[in-house]
């Protein structure tokens, strides 16, 4: 089974990688856009019986470092 | 004295960090493997040296805090060892969560290289002892994610708690407060971006770093 896992910046933390995208953005003369996050998408390919808790543990103990980052978890 | 510099696969200043411990001692440190299990019998002072371990996959230092070496040196640390994580070394303390915060992208977007004026925070720790408090000491930094974060309360107990070894001067990455370098709360683990293990040869443009590698090592000869 694929599950997909979105690891984003905290609300509050600066994301200089997000900034300099959004005047990238601009310099391309896209408008309207007033803030940019970027994050990190992980695909994982799992056995049917891995369980929730045990996806919760992988992103808490490794995919995110929770200091700093979401996750969210979506079974495919 | 017997010392140790962890080695991950992308460590790229454990030879440096090497030569530091080896200039003081008087004795070549262990290179232990990241793969090991277990550091030397008796070892006196643990060092995880900068560089990019593990290509800096995932988040820098993520990968190296999660190898089987680090449970040794967790449980060294807790039982009261010393250990001085530089650059790479202070990314894989605050991922292993022997330290507090997190270490992101510079502000300013920008690899940062050059040597930095350091004001030291605290002198009572065993690493800073060898320096005054407030005292400015100059120390190259070579560094990609030497942002230092943490929330407000945290930065504040750190404050409060002496546990700021080192502040930038000046501005240099975007760190929280200017922060360089923390300590844990017990004292006997520190983290800084700046590397002291470059700063011990006049050759090399300065020996501020080498009172560090005197007071941390010095107190356990």
């Amino acid at each position: 089974m694929k599950v997909q896992v979105y690891v984003t910046l905290k609300p509050g933390v600066l994301d200089p990688q997000g900034k300099a995208i959004h005047h990238a953005l601009e310099g391309l003369g896209f408008g309207g856009v007033s803030d940019v996050r970027a994050g990190r998408f992980i695909e994982l390919e799992v056995a049917d019986d891995v369980t929730d808790a045990d996806l919760d543990a992988m992103c808490a103990k490794l995919l995110a470092n929770t200091v700093i980052e979401n996750y969210r978890i979506q079974r495919a | 004295m017997k010392t140790a510099v962890i080695v991950f696969p992308g460590s790229n200043c454990d030879r440096d960090m090497a030569i530091a411990l080896e200039t003081v001692t008087g004795r070549a440190p262990a290179m232990v493997w990241h793969r090991d299990t277990d550091l030397p019998d008796g070892v006196d002072f643990i060092a995880l040296p900068g560089g990019f371990s593990y290509g800096d996959y995932l988040r820098s230092g993520a990968m190296a805090a999660r190898s089987p070496i680090l449970r040794a040196v967790s449980d060294a640390a807790a039982r009261g060892v010393p250990v001085l994580g530089v650059c790479n070394g202070f990314q894989v303390l605050t991922e292993a969560q022997l330290l507090p915060g997190a270490l992101m992208r510079n502000a300013g977007l920008n690899f940062v290289c050059r040597t930095v004026p350091l004001i030291v925070g605290n002198s009572q720790s065993l690493f800073t002892a060898g320096y005054k408090a407030g005292e400015a000491i100059d120390i190259p930094v070579a560094h990609h994610d030497g942002n230092y974060f943490a929330d407000a309360a945290t930065l504040d107990r750190l404050e409060g708690e002496g546990r700021v070894a080192f502040r930038y001067a000046a501005p240099v990455n975007g760190s929280a407060r200017d922060i360089a370098g923390v300590l844990n709360d017990a004292g006997n683990i520190l983290g800084m971006m700046p590397h002291p293990e470059r700063a011990i040869d006049r050759a090399h443009g300065g020996t501020d770093g080498l009172r560090l590698f005197e007071a941390a090592l010095g107190v356990l000869a």
